[in-house]
């Protein structure tokens, strides 16, 4: 389910707004729900397992050791590659790794999204091996990423909060130096959490006293609401704002009244 | 029987009508106008439909614009919202943006009405921007028509006054973002501007009065002077008569067309509806503007990808490309260069566009009237400044959704500041001596084949053993249209009536040597009969 979920995010991204959109959007809606219901039972036991299992912790350090070492070095220290992931957390792992932004691809502004290289199995054990090196934000409670909170009270916070790099509707945005943050379409509702208490690339940290966990939990609310309706309005446009707007008034408005205007002063024969 | 019946009807129905028709007359003399205006000739072009698809599109944004009168609130009022967008409900705004979330979700046909009223708000300025274009490449706005374009040109700005007005009526975060980049221009006014911006806003940024202003400004001076102006403009429009492109039969002195009644009218009568449909399919299938992502103003957010409408993108566009760190303190005050600069910039640049008719005239010296219509090749210079001009409209307009080009190509937004702030000077340049060397070329292609006909890939072998290729005579009607434009030569520097040659003849003749220099004269009568002996 969590496979589904990513390779149609992995779409979207690249392919922008598609007319299948309203589809699309019912697609990743049903799949979010039954795959982050899934993901977060199984999440859930393996968080309270990997406190216990050191055979996980075991299975993650040779995951590490094959697939991240390399950059972050053989204890997770950090090298001038890459910075040290002792106390960064299970939650960061489970960002990085389950979105495909780890292991990079290339050297770049940032880490870009990608399919997953490892099983969640294998990303759990990932965690629990680097939370095992020091204290750090953990797999958030289910209850937090339901998205059953409050939709206006999270439409604010998005506002106050997001929008200004990921734009009030989660299209996404520019930053400097060719970095940028991402589109908040068909990303799972625990990776949105992770990343608001990891702070992935170059975005901030949201800690508890910052936004509360249920604040989090109204976001996450919001973001579901606009995934999950599509716009009263009609087809988005990409939901870019008055740019999209601009050019589809010069291309098919007025392109499509010019040539009906060669139409009405064409000579009959 | 039957056929007395017939003629019975008939006879009464023609006296119905008759009648009818006489009583209007006779208390009205309409007949007057309708003998008059009827008998109007229009020439038929697409291109000159242009100015009717704004006309068109203005009449649909009055009618709708009415319609969202009856449920707007001008007011910054705080009230809770409890209508039916889950995601703002119990959330604080002001009553416009209740009012207008209102109209979208609560308000039966509101939201198609609303989004009407906005799509045909960017139809109607992208229009008049095309019209202006065709105007201006095919030399429309020649004696006697200059005062035409001035007034064209007011309506262009009077539209885009319109249209941000508009966009800023209810009060969601997008249009708060704009309004608040508006305060900042009007501060970076040197000595003045903080005081007008208290006097617009009625205290601090935003205040609580700009939205009641704004809309009196929408619903009531700016419409009253558009149709003002719209009326000149077709006044103009029908003392001038209508322009004509070169054709057989066509002259300086005739229309060649369909008249107004019955053609015309009906014509023009039922592309306004194909507008109208258009714009209300349009309307029913695409979202714009949807305040309910944007959520009420609030000065603290600015979303990414905030931009304004369109035809206020150049302005934006001409902001961010401006070096940033041009501001200095001096007698106690911050003198905003980096703001006041792309003011005087867009401003001079819409003078330029609203004038030109009167430098061109007097570079040329040309005091004739002008019905017939260039071919944009055949004036070099004249379509190469237009191509400049509007390559640095492009790159200003381009500017403005800077963020999303570097999103969108994986590109850094310096890099295409940069490369913009690069193209902003050298672009118009460029496109200025590509486009002038492509209208000559075409000039000259056009001579050819007006001296020595099409090559028809025939070769023939004659009997010496030499090969020719046939060239296949134009006709008439193909030949007048290539051969019948006229050319200027530069003007000679000569003293004025006192004896002297001032620096405004020099900077004249200096003008003229610029414009006219490059040129190809019409092929004269001589040069096809010898042609023609050639073949």
């Amino acid at each position: 389910m969590r496979e589904t979920t990513h390779k149609i995010a992995r779409r979207r991204k690249t392919g922008r707004r598609h007319p299948f959109a309203t589809v699309a959007l019912i697609a990743i809606g049903l799949g979010l729900t039954g795959g982050a219901y899934a993901a977060f039972n199984a999440t859930g036991s393996t968080a309270d397992a990997a406190a216990s299992s050191q055979s996980d912790i075991d299975a993650g350090k040779k995951l590490f050791q094959a697939n991240c070492a390399s950059c972050h070095g053989l204890e997770a220290q950090g090298t001038s590659e890459a910075p040290s992931l002792i106390g960064v957390g299970a939650a960061a792992v489970d960002f990085q790794v389950g979105t495909g932004r780890m292991p990079m691809a290339m050297q770049g502004p940032q880490a870009q999204e990608k399919p997953s290289q490892f099983t969640q199995d294998q990303i759990d054990q990932l965690a629990a091996y680097v939370a095992s090196l020091a204290p750090g934000p953990g797999i958030p409670d289910s209850k937090y990423t339901d998205g059953d909170g409050d939709a206006a009270k999270g439409a604010e916070l998005f506002r106050v909060n997001c929008a200004m790099c990921h734009n009030v509707a989660g299209a996404g945005g520019a930053l400097t130096e060719g970095k940028y943050a991402p589109p908040l379409h068909g990303v799972s509702p625990t990776h949105v959490y992770e990343a608001m208490v990891t702070g992935p690339q170059n975005m901030p940290v949201f800690n508890d006293k910052n936004i509360s966990p249920e604040g989090k939990r109204d976001i996450i609310t919001y973001l579901r609401f606009i995934q999950q309706n599509p716009s009263p309005g009609g087809f988005e446009l990409g939901a870019l704002g008055p740019v999209a707007e601009g050019l589809f008034i010069w291309i098919f408005g007025l392109g499509s009244i010019v040539a009906l205007t060669v139409w009405i002063t064409a000579k009959s024969n | 029987m039957t056929a007395t019946t017939a003629a019975e009807t008939t006879a009464k129905r023609r006296s119905l009508t008759a009648a009818a028709s006489e009583y209007i007359d006779e208390r009205t003399s309409v007949s007057v106008v309708v003998k008059e205006f009827g008998r109007k000739i229009f020439p038929d072009h697409w291109s000159f439909l242009l100015g009717e698809v704004a006309l068109y599109s203005f009449i649909v944004i009055l009618i709708t614009g009415t319609f969202l009168t009856f449920f707007f609130q001008a007011s910054q009022a705080d009230v809770i919202y409890h209508g039916s967008w889950v995601p703002l409900k119990g959330i604080q705004m002001s009553a416009a943006m209740n009012s207008t979330l209102n109209i979208s979700f609560d308000v039966r046909g509101g939201l198609l009405v609303r989004q009407i009223h906005h799509w045909a708000a960017l139809l109607f300025v992208a229009s008049i921007g095309l019209h202006m274009l065709r105007i201006f490449f095919t030399g429309a706005f020649r004696k006697p028509r200059e005062l035409n374009w001035v007034i064209g040109f007011t309506l262009f700005v009077l539209a885009m006054a319109e249209g941000f007005t508009g966009y800023s009526l209810p009060d969601d975060l997008l249009s708060g973002n704009g309004l608040r980049i508006i305060d900042g221009l009007i501060k970076g006014i040197p000595v003045v501007g903080t005081w007008i911006s208290f006097l617009l806003f009625g205290g601090e940024f935003p205040g609580t009065s700009i939205v009641g202003r704004l809309y009196t400004l929408h619903i009531l001076l700016l419409p009253a002077l558009v149709v003002a102006f719209i009326a000149l403009h077709l006044v103009f429009v029908v003392v001038h008569k209508h322009t004509q492109y070169a054709g057989p039969g066509r002259t300086q002195q005739n229309v060649v067309g369909y008249p107004v009644l019955p053609v015309y009218a009906a014509k023009a009568g039922g592309f306004f509806f194909i507008v109208f449909g258009v714009l209300a399919l349009m309307a029913s299938l695409f979202t714009i503007n949807p305040i309910w992502l944007y959520g009420p103003y609030d000065p603290s957010p600015v979303s990414a990808g905030t931009q304004p409408d369109w035809y206020i993108g150049f302005a934006d566009g001409m902001l961010r490309l401006m070096p940033s760190h041009w501001e200095f303190v001096w007698l106690d005050h911050t003198w905003s260069l980096n703001v006041f600069i792309p003011v005087v910039i867009l401003v001079l640049f819409l003078v330029v566009v609203a004038i030109y008719p009167f430098i061109e005239s007097w570079v040329t010296g040309d005091k004739r009237e002008h019905h017939i219509l260039d071919r944009p090749r055949n004036q070099a210079t004249r379509t190469a400044i237009g191509a400049a001009g509007v390559t640095f409209y492009a790159v200003m307009w381009a500017a403005a959704s800077s963020d999303l080009v570097a999103t969108h190509f994986k590109l850094t937004m310096e890099g295409v500041i940069g490369a913009l702030q690069v193209l902003l000077i050298l672009g118009p340049i460029i496109a200025y001596f590509i486009t002038k060397r492509i209208c000559i070329g075409l000039q000259k292609k056009d001579r050819s084949i007006a001296l020595h006909g099409y090559e028809s890939g025939r070769i023939v072998k004659l009997p010496g053993g030499e090969f020719i290729e046939v060239h296949q005579p134009l006709d008439e009607y193909e030949r007048w249209r290539l051969v019948s434009y006229e050319t200027y030569q530069p003007l000679m520097l000569r003293p004025d009536s006192r004896g002297r040659i001032t620096f405004g003849r020099r900077l004249r003749a200096g003008m003229s040597r610029w414009f006219f220099e490059d040129r190809l004269e019409p092929v004269t009568k001589g040069e096809l009969e010898a042609g023609h002996d050639h073949h």
